[in-house]
């Protein structure tokens, strides 16, 4: 049944073999086959000799180089944290003013600072740390809670309106929303609000409203954005008489604020980051700020 | 409009596929819709208010659609014993249809996704439409709605030829294309609604797969007792591979979706194994799935096709024998290169890595054996768009065996793992080997299957082939470039010893990449619209008078009594 034939092409005889027209040379596996079989073996059976390779049981062959691949990670983060260390045992041990008066010292700090921004802080602030709508512009004098390098450090390290115990916390109320103020009320403080970044506001604005709006201060908004509305870093109220704006600074966006009320969170860092790492940051950010001035 | 409407009565004779039922079928059919029917229902009473309801919704409806068709054609004539003188297509030409529709929609999920990574807003804020969820739908799409129907419809096509036998009844070859569709419906569908298992490449949950095992098991039948009746003294080479494709992907599919319920009216469950033995059992299914699903079965189609199509001998024998026991036995240990660096002990990395070293030298041998078998037949491969396809599959798939070895190094996984090489990795084996081989057999099938001459247009053939060419390439070279960058970018520190680039840098580093591999997948997704078009348009051709492949039919059922005895 099987009928051999000679391949015309190659000269190779054929298999007999034919299934739907399809027949099958009978060619020798090419040697080079067999040569990189025994290759790739060879060089399989040399890797289990070195290596960690076949299992015994409750047990396994260690290789013959003893490579075990969780002691190599053990051992590469302990060098790397002694290499390290030359810096960081400084940057723990030593005073904020210290560290900023050592100019090899903050190279570390800009070196690393930049790159525990962008793995945890760009998110929200924007990689370039000039905030967005809702989170607040880090690069400029405007600090809701401090912007010493103390006060950074434990802004980053219990959070703002976190689930931290010790928690920052603030609130902006609802004075609208919850009838604490009427609705002229409101349109006359947010003109007021307005004038002190933007005199050219007030002359928009019939002289009565603006005092009536400044009598809506004076009684509801003072205690924590202070009685100069420069805000007060103790209880986190915001400067009302710079530029900068975390809701946004039209009269729209203000309205919406004092309507509604405002209560922003920040996540608290202590057991996310190290001390160490926190401490980058906060003198990262206070170096930032000086930097863009 | 009018042509549609012109030849949709058309397609359904084509369909027509309850008159080709015995009477005994019909009835058997009708019971089987009505058990489907009764889950369905249950499914939907009992997962009321969880997507298993919107499941059994999908079921019940597809049973009725089903038991309706079924019905309409109960009193036809039952078919004459003239069928068991022709081979039983009919499954394959629909399997070869669903495997269009398919790739187009699987195609253009995977493009959606690509452009989303580089325009984070083509989500439009939906929750079904977030990468997450369309990611499986591409996958899935593209892996068993496309590749899962061009291996069914083609592997009936192969089996019957190459054993000389007609399938062994009309109905289970029906069961199995449409139950297994039933299943990638339920899957993607699923996925948008958020049900995931969060295995890749086996995100359906319990109950789809237990279906799919159903389903799978008929399939494997369907090939015992079609060889079991054939002609042929030998089992050809194909049927090899098709079958180690449908017998260990059951084995992976059943072991890795071992899982409880949370209820029976929920569709969420949890693995049977966590932890390490968790990652472990998936990517021995994963590195499988690609072994047997995307390698071993699409070797079968190339080793049908690509020697018909060239009209030459299989360069050698001897060579398929190594090559097949080569590839089955080793790639069972790869898995665990998924793994490297990873909590899953040391040694069970070594074996993986150094039996995937050892795997490239059967792969290169089946790559090889495919390419010598062209020799005599260069001048079909520069003249044939067609066999050009199937050429260019087994380059890529040498390609990407070898390009497998090497990434399953320890020291060079340390650099490529989690990084986009891999994802181009994948699309190098998926668009220029899966999808070649596969666009190759379909338009080598389509005029045989509709006994046309040939398909409508030879140039849109080229077209295509240089479409998919040109996306493949784009694709993958971008993927290398962003994901070298990319494992470059993670791995460098600075002066201070901290690390250099925060992730989100590496992101901006790669978005041209992005954008590049975007376009490389459009380009591949507008080929396939073309293959569309020119397949509709060969099978809407007139009739020709008569099949053009010679002596294409069945050993008569009657003339012979068991198969004959190998001659050795």
């Amino acid at each position: 049944m099987a009928v051999e034939e000679r391949d015309p092409y190659t000269g190779h005889m054929t298999t007999g073999h034919e299934w739907n027209g399809i027949k099958e040379l009978n060619t020798p596996v090419p040697r080079a086959v067999f040569f990189f079989l025994i290759v790739t073996a060879l060089f399989s059976v040399g890797y289990w000799i070195l290596m960690p390779a076949w299992p015994l049981g409750v047990t396994y062959t260690k290789g013959l180089l003893g490579i075990d691949q969780r002691n190599i990670v053990t051992e590469s983060v302990k060098q790397a944290a002694v290499e390290r260390g030359v810096w960081t045992s400084r940057i723990e041990a030593e005073s904020f003013k210290d560290i900023q008066a050592d100019p090899r010292l903050m190279e570390r700090v800009r070196q690393t600072g930049r790159t525990l921004f962008g793995d945890n802080c760009a998110a929200c602030h924007g990689s370039n740390a000039r905030g967005g709508h809702g989170f607040p512009n880090l690069t400029t004098a405007s600090w809701l809670w401090g912007g010493d390098p103390e006060s950074i450090a434990e802004t980053i390290r219990v959070g703002i309106n976190s689930t931290h115990p010790q928690t920052r916390t603030s609130q902006m109320m609802a004075f609208g929303r919850d009838q604490m103020l009427k609705k002229d009320e409101v349109e006359n403080v947010v003109n007021y609000v307005r004038s002190l970044s933007d005199p050219a506001v007030a002359k928009d604005v019939p002289a009565a409203k603006m005092e009536a709006g400044k009598a809506v201060f004076a009684a509801n908004c003072v205690a924590c954005h202070g009685d100069d509305a420069k805000g007060k870093t103790d209880l986190g109220g915001p400067d009302l008489t710079d530029r900068f704006w975390i809701y946004g600074g039209d009269a729209e966006s203000i309205t919406t604020t004092v309507w509604g009320g405002r209560q922003g969170q920040m996540p608290s860092w202590e057991g996310r980051l190290s001390p160490l790492d926190r401490k980058i940051l906060a003198l990262y950010l206070f170096d930032l700020r000086r930097e863009q001035r | 409009m009018k042509d549609i409407l012109r030849w949709l009565p058309r397609i359904a004779e084509c369909l027509a596929m309850i008159a080709q039922l015995t009477r005994y079928e019909r009835q058997l059919a009708l019971f089987i819709l009505l058990a489907l029917s009764i889950c369905g229902l249950a499914m939907a009473v009992a997962g009321t208010g969880d997507p298993l309801g919107v499941h059994g919704a999908i079921v019940l409806l597809a049973a009725i659609a089903g038991t309706f068709w079924v019905i309409s054609g109960y009193y036809e004539p039952e078919p004459s014993d003239d069928r068991l003188d022709r081979y039983f297509d009919d499954p394959s030409r629909l399997g070869i249809i669903l495997a269009m529709v398919w790739v187009v929609a699987g195609l253009f999920v995977g493009d959606w996704i690509a452009w989303q990574l580089a325009y984070p807003d083509l989500t439009f804020d939906a929750a079904w439409s977030s990468f997450g969820r369309l990611r499986p739908v591409h996958t899935s799409g593209v892996i068993f709605g496309f590749g899962g129907n061009a291996l069914i419809a083609t592997s009936f096509y192969v089996l019957q030829r190459t054993t000389r036998a007609r399938l062994p009844d009309q109905l289970s070859p029906w069961f199995v294309l449409l139950g297994y569709n039933l299943f990638c419906v339920i899957a993607a569908t699923g996925y948008l609604m958020g049900v995931t298992q969060s295995k890749e490449y086996a995100e359906p949950e319990w109950y789809a797969d237990i279906w799919l095992v159903v389903v799978w098991v008929t399939y494997f039948i369907i090939y015992l007792r079609t060889l079991v009746r054939r002609k042929e003294p030998h089992i050809y080479v194909s049927n090899w591979y098709y079958m180690a494709f449908i017998l260990v992907v059951a084995i992976l599919h059943i072991v890795n979706n071992l899982a409880m319920p949370v209820s029976l009216g929920h569709a969420k469950s949890y693995s049977a194994f966590s932890g390490v033995q968790d990652a472990m059992t998936q990517w021995w299914y994963g590195h499988n799935a690609v072994a047997f699903f995307l390698t071993a079965g699409f070797l079968g189609m190339m080793y049908y096709y690509l020697p018909v199509r060239a009209g030459r001998p299989i360069f050698s024998y001897r060579l398929s024998i190594i090559s097949f026991w080569g590839i089955t036995f080793m790639y069972m240990w790869a898995g665990s290169h998924h793994l490297h660096y990873t909590a899953l002990p040391q040694w069970v990395q070594t074996l993986g890595m150094t039996f995937s070293i050892m795997l490239l030298v059967p792969s290169w041998a089946s790559a090889g054996n495919a390419l010598l078998t062209l020799n005599g037949a260069w001048h079909k491969v520069r003249d044939d768009a067609v066999l050009r396809f199937m050429m260019v599959a087994a380059v890529f798939y040498g390609l990407v065996t070898f390009e497998g070895s090497f990434m399953a190094i320890r020291a060079v996984n340390s650099l490529s793992h989690y990084t986009d090489w891999t994802v181009g990795h994948v699309h190098a084996g998926a668009l220029g080997w899966v999808a070649m081989i596969t666009f190759g057999a379909i338009y080598a099938s389509v005029p045989w299957l509709w006994k046309r001459e040939r398909m409508y247009s030879g140039r849109l053939v080229e077209v295509h082939f240089w479409l998919a060419l040109a996306g493949t390439v784009i694709y993958v070279f971008a993927m290398w470039n962003s994901g070298i960058i990319q494992g470059l970018m993670w791995r460098t520190y600075n002066e201070s010893g901290t690390l250099a680039y925060s992730f989100v840098e590496s992101m901006v580093a790669m978005r041209p990449y992005y954008i590049a591999r975007a376009i490389g997948g459009l380009l591949f997704l507008i080929g396939a619209l073309v293959a569309c078009y020119n397949i509709w348009m060969t099978i809407r051709t007139a009739d020709q008078p008569a099949d053009q492949r010679l002596g294409d039919r069945p050993v008569p059922a009657l003339a012979g009594g068991t198969a004959p005895q190998p001659a050795e």
